[in-house]
């Protein structure tokens, strides 16, 4: 008997590889360019006056008040539109990335912003100069201090890379998707993707809320 | 560029999409009010001692916060279908979002609760106001002003996520810019006009949140 549906078997496996592997892919990518542009806009935010600010905020905040699977259809038609058309893998990483970027200056703006005043003082009384204080003091004080928010907005891109399914990157839960579609067995494979994430997801919140706690006292 | 604007049928469509950014305000606020219900339920639970239903709270916590939203629905949509149940897209969006809303206030009530010192529960007794009054007076102020900056963003939050309505066929404001897009191929202004119409409504929620807490808190926040 010829069924339209075939049930899941060990050769899908492969398939389901590719997928998580691409999901650990785009959320790594993002998560180091998200992490590395947040350091320089949170520095540079800490540092700016009030004008700077309001600029790099506006833009940045416009970034955390679209949802991302709008920002990810948007970007994708536009370089489509302008004649440009990329790679649903690379067009999902800038989204990302940008959109980590967006989250991470925020952290990383509260970090430095937490390293006092007066500790920067003296470090410029002991005859550091400006980058000295910045390298000795200001990035190894302040990063320490932002470790668990990055841990959790680092959580979330995780979590979010699965949107980028909307725009065609053949990511877990998309290959789970059409998975489903083929298999008709919904409940074991979403199960199973639930698993994985959770897998990731678990261990490293509580490892950021002991993290948290500790920092706290 | 060669792309040329058309703004026309955007505006043709306009009613339309309002109605579109109605449903999803209106999904979010639902999503809201039931997740923090059920998170008080949740936090209570985790706060006694009784072990199955702490372990029931930790259980779906953990599970919700774990998990990607986009997966909470598609279980909803999808994963419910092999017991039989069928749910509206609406539907299903809603219970993903009160699942994970439920999810993360639970955490927030909790820690909201124990950051109130248990001195000043002996300090009202002698004062001796009844243990209606100790909370009244004394504890829910102070948790309120704790848990009201997380429960805004939680509410910022679930308007976003609920655009994954989308995925599931649901008419909230990004599924109907999808239908709209595909019957008018104009893509481009549709998400547009859809990036700003969520950009004020994200706005003006902040904007009243804000407005009320001035209220609320008489400005000592």
């Amino acid at each position: 008997m010829n069924s339209l549906f075939t049930p899941l078997s060990w050769d899908d496996t492969g398939y389901i590889l590719t997928g998580i592997w691409n999901t650990i892919t785009i959320s790594v990518v993002a998560i180091v360019v998200g992490t590395l542009l947040g350091m320089v806009i949170g520095f540079a935010r800490a540092e700016s006056n009030r004008a700077v600010n309001v600029l790099f905020g506006g833009v940045l905040d416009v970034l955390r008040s679209v949802p991302l699977i709008i920002q990810l259809v948007l970007f994708s038609t536009f370089v489509g539109a302008i004649g440009y058309p990329l790679d649903p893998f690379v067009a999902g990483s800038i989204v990302l990335s940008l959109y980590t970027m967006a989250f991470m200056s925020e952290v990383f703006r509260g970090g430095f912003e937490s390293v006092s005043q007066s500790m920067q003082t003296a470090a410029r009384s002991l005859g550091m100069t400006y980058w000295q204080t910045i390298y000795h003091i200001r990035f190894p004080i302040g990063l320490r201090a932002v470790l668990p928010s990055w841990l959790g907005v680092a959580l979330s891109v995780i979590k979010d890379s699965a949107l980028v399914s909307v725009i065609g990157y053949m990511e877990l839960l998309r290959t789970s998707e059409q998975l489903i579609g083929r298999t008709q067995q919904p409940l074991t494979i979403l199960i199973g993707v639930g698993i994985f994430y959770f897998i990731i997801s678990y261990p490293l919140s509580h490892y950021g809320r002991s993290l948290e706690r500790k920092m706290a006292i | 560029m060669e792309y040329q604007f058309h703004w026309n049928i955007v505006f043709q469509k306009m009613p339309e999409l309002l109605n579109g950014a109605f449903v999803t305000l209106h999904v979010s606020v639902l999503a809201m009010l039931l997740g923090i219900v059920i998170a008080i339920l949740l936090a209570i639970a985790k706060m006694n001692n009784s072990k199955p239903f702490c372990y029931v709270a930790t259980v779906w916590v953990e599970i919700a916060r774990n998990t990607p939203a986009l997966f909470q629905i598609y279980m909803a949509y999808f994963g419910l279908g092999a017991f039989g149940i069928h749910l509206s897209p609406y539907v299903a969006v809603l219970s993903a979002l009160v699942f994970i809303n439920a999810g993360y206030l639970t955490e927030t009530f909790r820690g909201g609760f124990q950051s109130i010192p248990s001195t000043q529960y002996s300090a009202s007794k002698s004062l001796g106001m009844s243990s209606i009054q100790t909370y009244r007076y004394v504890i829910l102020p102070q948790m309120l002003r704790r848990i009201y900056h997380p429960m805004t963003n939680q509410f910022v939050w679930s308007i976003l996520m609920s655009s994954l309505g989308i995925l599931v066929g649901m008419s909230e404001l990004s599924g109907t810019t999808q239908r709209l897009q595909s019957a008018s191929f104009r893509t481009l202004e549709f998400f547009i006009v859809a990036a700003v119409m969520y950009f004020i409504i994200t706005k003006l929620v902040l904007f009243g949140s804000s407005l009320l807490s001035r209220r609320l808190f008489k400005g000592e926040i």
